[in-house]
């Protein structure tokens, strides 16, 4: 292959006007690098640049500046039909005039494949997700879950080197949907293809994923391996957009190597926590962030790193206790397992009741403040 | 009662279609059986139709003629059948040039921005505000020996230092054409640009993404989803052509005679009602044949949604 990444991105912008005539960057100076047979998942809500990056790779966008490169070469302005990537649409997009066959084999004969290879590999393609036998019935016949399959078969029977998905399990209920998760991650290990993935649900992204681009208006916030982004996210919206994080303000002590000291005025104490950004200076202000089940209550302890606080709120949810605690007004999130079973009232919290907490350096990450 | 009609639902939706029943009943049924029945009648020297059963209307019409030369008491007169051939071909040409003019215009409007689309489409229905008549009056001030066209001709023909005779436009086949196109566009482009405004965008990329370039998706992905318009508009053209009589009458003269002119003159000009009903028959009759054929091929567009 003549490039050892499947798709780049470099340095691209997407501006569109909007209806109200003011021009908006959907997609603001990104630049990705998509590995061979890698699964690669674009993350973030709705407006952030994830579904235009994708279309522009596909080809139904042209970037405003920048390049978008397949397999190593330089995409310009190529139509669709003349690039090697397939797109599986949020809406199927099937063609509800033809069969499930014909759907199928439409890419194929667009190639101009003849007839025998088309019928058989669309019986693969078929066999491959499951829907074999149903060749002659028309998309409206099945069911969303099957109307999905299809909508993968007709892509992937074109052999593409790289498919695009957007959102495709959006419409699917929860159930069916985290089924489809494994079975499209299994489908690509298989297949050895460079899988694009659009999503929103960041479960889903941490599920699949070889590497995630975490984006937010228009921008990558971080692109990393599922582990990376949770562990050790990039700045505060990463944190706070993936999984749930606890914020406290405090400002720079000192800062040597791995270790960054902060005083933090809400615990009146000095915390110590890994620096997520080597350009910290001392004395600015910076974001003290601690994933609630990190924080670990303590009894009969003291001295530095044990804080006091007054429990606001216990949920207890089965598997875990949700415990807000009450820190001086601002409010606390800790998620304990329920490891003990237990239906003694004094194991429960009490609402006003006074704890102990502790949370270990390498568990606390000190952000910059944007 | 009332309660009772409140639980029964097959009795309200009886109740609710009662008044267009009878309505159809009394102004659709009954003509219809009245005509049935003068077309097996005759006219007396006076005008009024005398009941009684004979075929002699039908095989007027398909030819048979007493009206014949000296010595012979029926031979084959084929004017009636002329004038059915020739409203059937004119009614044939009529949809196939609409269609064809409608269908590029119909794209355009449904690929346009939403707010450019209802200027459009406004645009599209204006004519019909102005009365039919008029509008086809309008076309013989354009097409007259003195009209604008000639005007607009010749005055560029003078400048250019050519000789110019005004074309002889109105009260010919060209002329009902032209007329019968302009009249029934806006009832083709309504009902395509409607099917291909349901055609949502993610189709068309995924015909281009699975390798197909502009024409071979509008062949195999836009047309045929957008048939069922086609077949709507067909209709909705192909038999009120067929029967209309207005066109032909005004820009036709006494040139283009139609089923629709044979019809109104049995009524009104030659007093013979009899004749004119059978005539209304196999109009009928010939309109329900063509669409019946065409819907069997092309059905009406609705197994796609059905299916």
């Amino acid at each position: 292959m003549a490039s050892e990444f499947a798709v780049e991105l470099k340095d691209v912008v997407k501006r569109f006007i909007t209806p109200e005539g003011n021009e908006m960057a959907a997609v603001d100076h990104v630049t990705m690098q998509i590995k061979n047979g890698e699964f690669f998942s674009m993350l973030g809500s709705s407006g952030c640049g994830k579904t235009t990056s994708l279309r522009m790779i596909a080809g139904f966008e042209w970037p405003t500046e920048g390049e978008v490169c397949i397999e190593g070469q330089a995409m310009g302005h190529t139509p669709p039909f003349q690039r090697k990537v397939n797109t599986v649409f949020q809406s199927y997009a099937l063609f509800q005039h033809m069969t499930i066959f014909q759907n199928v084999a439409f890419g194929l004969e667009m190639e101009g494949v003849g007839e025998s290879e088309i019928k058989e590999r669309v019986g693969k393609a078929l066999d491959m997700v499951q829907l074999t036998g149903m060749d002659r019935r028309k998309p409206r016949q099945l069911s969303g879950g099957q109307q999905q399959r299809v909508a993968l078969a007709r892509s992937l029977v074109k052999t593409p080197s790289v498919l695009l998905l957007d959102e495709p399990l959006g419409a699917l209920d929860l159930k069916l949907r985290k089924e489809m998760q494994l079975e499209l991650k299994a489908l690509q290990q298989r297949l050895g293809i460079t899988f694009i993935y659009v999503t929103h649900d960041q479960e889903e992204a941490l599920t699949m994923s070889d590497r995630i681009a975490v984006m937010s208006k228009g921008k990558v916030q971080q692109l990393a391996t599922p582990v990376e982004i949770y562990e050790r996210p990039a700045n505060k919206f990463v944190a706070d957009f993936i999984g749930e994080s606890n914020f406290l303000e405090g400002k720079l002590k000192s800062m040597s190597g791995n270790a960054a000291v902060v005083f933090v005025p809400l615990l009146n104490a000095e915390v110590t926590g890994l620096p997520m950004n080597k350009d910290l200076v001392n004395g600015s202000d910076v974001i003290v962030s601690i994933r609630p089940e990190k924080i670990r209550i303590v009894e009969n302890q003291s001295g530095a790193g044990i804080f006091k606080a007054k429990v606001g709120t216990a949920v207890y949810i089965g598997s875990n206790t949700h415990l807000y605690l009450d820190l001086n007004g601002s409010r606390l999130k800790v998620m304990e397992q329920n490891r003990i079973s237990s239906l003694d009232p004094n194991t429960f919290y009490v609402k006003d009741e006074e704890v102990l907490f502790t949370f270990p350096p390498e568990n606390t990450l000190i952000l910059k403040k944007d | 009662m009332l309660k009772r009609l409140r639980e029964n639902k097959s009795a309200q939706g009886t109740l609710l279609a009662l008044p267009t029943t009878i309505w159809l009943f009394v102004l659709l049924i009954v003509p219809l059986f009245l005509t049935l029945v003068v077309s097996f009648g005759g006219r007396s020297p006076d005008g009024n139709v005398i009941f009684k059963f004979t075929l002699d209307n039908y095989a007027r019409l398909i030819g048979f003629s007493t009206d014949c030369a000296a010595g012979q008491s029926t031979c084959f007169d084929p004017l009636y059948l002329q004038i059915l051939w020739r409203s059937l071909t004119l009614a044939f040409n009529t949809t196939v040039l609409v269609i064809l003019l409608a269908y590029p215009l119909a794209y355009f409007i449904a690929r346009a921005n939403p707010k450019q689309r209802s200027t459009y489409l406004f645009m599209v229905l204006i004519p019909l505000w102005t009365n039919f008549v008029i509008r086809v009056y309008a076309w013989m001030v354009l097409l007259r020996k003195e009209g604008a066209i000639n005007i607009i001709i010749g005055t560029i023909a003078h400048w250019l230092g050519f000789n110019f005779v005004p074309l002889e436009m109105l009260y010919t086949p060209g002329a009902v054409l032209v007329g019968m196109v302009y009249e029934f566009l806006p009832f083709m482009i309504l009902p395509i640009y409607t099917s291909l405004e349901k055609i949502d965008n993610s189709l068309y990329e995924a015909a281009a993404d699975l390798g197909a370039n502009a024409s071979k998706t509008f062949a195999k992905v836009t047309l045929p989803l957008s048939m069922p318009g086609v077949v709507a508009g067909t209709i909705l053209v192909f038999i009120p052509v067929m029967g209309t009589f207005i066109v032909s009458d005004i820009l036709g003269g006494r040139q283009v005679i139609l089923v629709g002119n044979l019809i109104q003159r049995q009524f009104l000009d030659a007093r013979d009602p009899a004749f004119g009903s059978a005539a209304s028959l196999i109009l009928m009759v010939l309109t329900l044949i063509v669409t019946y054929f065409y819907t069997r091929k092309f059905g009406f567009g609705e197994e796609i949604v059905a299916a």
